[in-house]
């Protein structure tokens, strides 16, 4: 061979291995960004770089990659259009307009000047397809247009729990405050003794702790930790600390333990926290989330904060009081979050934490985007904090019935929460838009008693 | 809440139990040779099953609780009204998750004076079959072929006829049903089962 040849073929192979590590290093590792075909929504940015979350080997989308994340919330949401109503083959000839069975139709990925609010990338009088015959039916409807169904406040396309007609009916005529905020108090301990997942223990005190020598907390941090309901409860050092590498092998003192040690007793937390936007990346065995990848505004010094369990409730201090409004306002830097400390629901709060006003009587950041759920757990009643923050926020609507209607009336919350601009001010004000839905449905039901023949009563 | 879960599902196994033993057959002579159901009677066989499961939804649970022992009521809005779901809610629940399971056939329950109007017959064959079912006064059930989205379907239609009072006065009374005089044992509407056909 040539000396000329030897040397191209070098050259060759070089630049071949060269692009190969390149491409493998972009292509799975953190830089694989260039490989996104468009920015993603705001509902999954976070985990963009997981490709596989949503799709198939090929590019294609795994059919049930939205269900694995979604499925749950919208049983929650008694979903108005569940795929199975599509599949009826007596509604081919409208699947042949909006195929409706299938998610990424109305929620395409990767196409950010098509998409509008709540991911939809259909043009939005979608509604049209299907029912035209409202404008017939419903005369006060007659001059509404299709593209303002799902985006005036009065119906969505998945969840109608708190729009629905008969529910405006039974709300109607509410007054803006019905009764003073009551959130329930948390029960893991009592409903873990029930289950027989905890044996109780007697509390801790300082000459308790068993964690190494090397591991020895300060005094300022054993008296805050002595304080916590898990010294209280007997949870010691080691029941956090040790942790096993893996199924069946040996545990090990961990001095950071992460969340899957929390989720031996706070599972129902953990499964919330990891499906919301703070969590979701850990869900994906991504890095933890950081404000600086937020798409909102935060505050430049929580820029580096990673988001983990003790990102918001401390280490050892476990202060939910603190969690629940100084963890939040220590990233966010939004108006609505700035707003907070001017709002009624924070003088509400400071009531509750200075002892002027009854435990579960203030209003966190967390009563509203992290609200107090009651579900049942193995048979008892458990009450615990949702944490998937997005679980009630986006259409807002969904805050209505775990949130609002504690302590609002119905018509003051779909106004409220229709106006951008009272959000931003974190509700210092009154609404100045106005919802129609329960004087639409009053009015007719006042017709149909009009015209309701009494022979069919 | 576990009632909200549990009834569509035992409606959708029942359903899903007969159609598998129509299908295979229940006995060791059928297993080794199939019995060969026709289209008919294979939707004659479901709605049996489905009537059925219906029947003893409506007497034994819902007339016995609420009407008998005054434990429970059934209402439309079940769920926030802490009731029974409706009997027409439960087959429709039933129809939704036998839906989602995919076995090849489907069924829903429809009528010319739907209150919801979604349930209203859309296609001919609904149309036909439920004037038909009406005009017989439900005494004869009707059956055709229809093609929809390209796929050929065995249609049968079977009439859904008012059994108690309960269901008159509740059809007679809400405000979006558009007919309200009916009368005990009338037709008020009609159960679509459709097969696929090769």
């Amino acid at each position: 061979m040539a000396p000329k040849q030897k040397w191209l073929w070098c050259a060759w192979i070089a630049l071949t291995l060269s692009l190969a590590v390149i491409a493998t290093t972009y292509s799975f590792g953190p830089g694989r960004q260039w490989l996104l075909p468009g920015k993603t929504t705001h509902g999954h940015y976070q985990i963009e770089l997981s490709c596989d979350a949503c799709h198939t080997p090929w590019l294609g989308v795994a059919e049930k990659a939205c269900q694995n994340c979604h499925a749950a919330e919208l049983k929650a949401a008694d979903d108005s259009h569940p795929k199975s109503k599509f599949t009826d083959p007596r509604n081919a000839d409208r699947l042949r307009l909006v195929k409706a069975d299938d998610c990424v139709v109305c929620h395409r990925e990767h196409l950010p000047e098509q998409t509008r609010s709540m991911g939809i990338t259909m043009p939005m009088d979608y509604c049209y397809h299907c029912h035209q015959q409202t404008l017939t039916d419903r005369p006060s409807h007659k001059d509404f247009g299709f593209e303002t169904c799902a985006t005036a406040g009065c119906h969505n396309y998945h969840d109608n729990t708190a729009l629905y007609e008969n529910f405006l009916l039974r709300h109607a005529n509410e007054p803006d405050v019905t009764r003073a905020p009551q959130t329930p108090a948390l029960n893991l301990l009592a409903t873990l003794i029930e289950e027989g997942a905890f044996t109780p223990r007697p509390a801790l005190t300082s000459e308790d702790p068993d964690g190494p020598a090397s591991a020895t907390l300060n005094a300022e941090g054993l008296s805050e930790w002595l304080g916590t309901a898990h010294a209280q409860a007997g949870v010691n050092c080691t029941d956090c600390h040790e942790q096993p590498d893996g199924p069946n092998l040996p545990k090990r003192w961990v001095d950071k333990p992460d969340h899957a040690a929390c989720a031996v007793c706070h599972a129902t937390e953990q499964s919330g926290f990891l499906s919301g936007k703070h969590g979701m990346r850990l869900s994906k065995n991504l890095p933890a989330m950081t404000p600086q990848q937020a798409r909102q505004p935060m505050k430049p010094k929580a820029a580096h904060v990673e988001l983990t369990c003790v990102s918001c409730h401390g280490a050892h201090g476990f202060n939910t009081g603190s969690a629940a409004v100084d963890a939040c306002l220590s990233c966010h830097n939004d108006a609505h979050s700035l707003a907070y400390k001017s709002s009624g629901h924070f003088t509400l709060w400071l009531a509750e934490a200075s002892g002027d006003a009854p435990p579960g009587s203030g209003v966190s950041c967390a009563t509203c985007h992290m609200p107090r759920e009651q579900t049942e757990s193995r048979g008892q009643q458990l009450v615990h904090v949702q944490h998937n923050q997005n679980a009630n926020l986006r259409p807002n609507e969904k805050m209505i019935r775990s949130v609002c209607l504690n302590c609002h009336g119905l018509g003051f919350s779909l106004d409220a929460l229709a106006d951008t601009a009272l959000i931003g001010t974190n509700f210092i004000g009154r609404p100045s838009l106005h919802i129609e839905s329960i004087d639409l449905a009053l009015r007719r039901q006042m017709t149909l008693k009009k015209t309701k023949p009494e022979t069919s009563k | 809440m576990r009632s909200k879960n549990t009834t569509p599902l035992i409606a959708a196994l029942s359903v899903a139990a007969a159609a598998t033993l129509i299908l295979t057959g229940c006995n060791e002579a059928s297993a080794a040779k199939p019995a060969g159901f026709t289209p008919q009677q294979m939707a004659d066989g479901l709605f049996v099953v489905m009537s059925s499961d219906r029947a003893v939804y409506t007497k034994q649970v819902v007339n016995r609780l609420q009407n008998e022992e005054k434990v429970i009521k059934a209402s439309e809005h079940w769920q926030d009204e802490k009731g029974l779901p409706l009997p027409a809610q439960m087959f429709r629940m039933g129809a939704e998750t036998v839906a989602g399971k995919n076995p090849g056939f489907t069924y829903s329950l429809l009528s010319l004076w739907p209150i919801n109007k979604q349930n209203a017959p859309k296609t001919e064959a609904e149309i036909a079959g439920l004037k038909f079912i009406s005009d017989n006064k439900g005494t004869t059930n009707y059956y055709t072929e229809e093609v929809l989205g390209g796929q050929k379907y065995y249609t049968a239609v079977y009439a859904d006829v008012a059994v108690s009072a309960a269901c008159v006065k509740c059809h007679n009374n809400h405000d979006d049903s558009p007919k309200t005089d009916f009368a005990l044992n009338d037709v008020m509407g009609g159960v679509v089962i459709r097969l696929p056909l090769k």
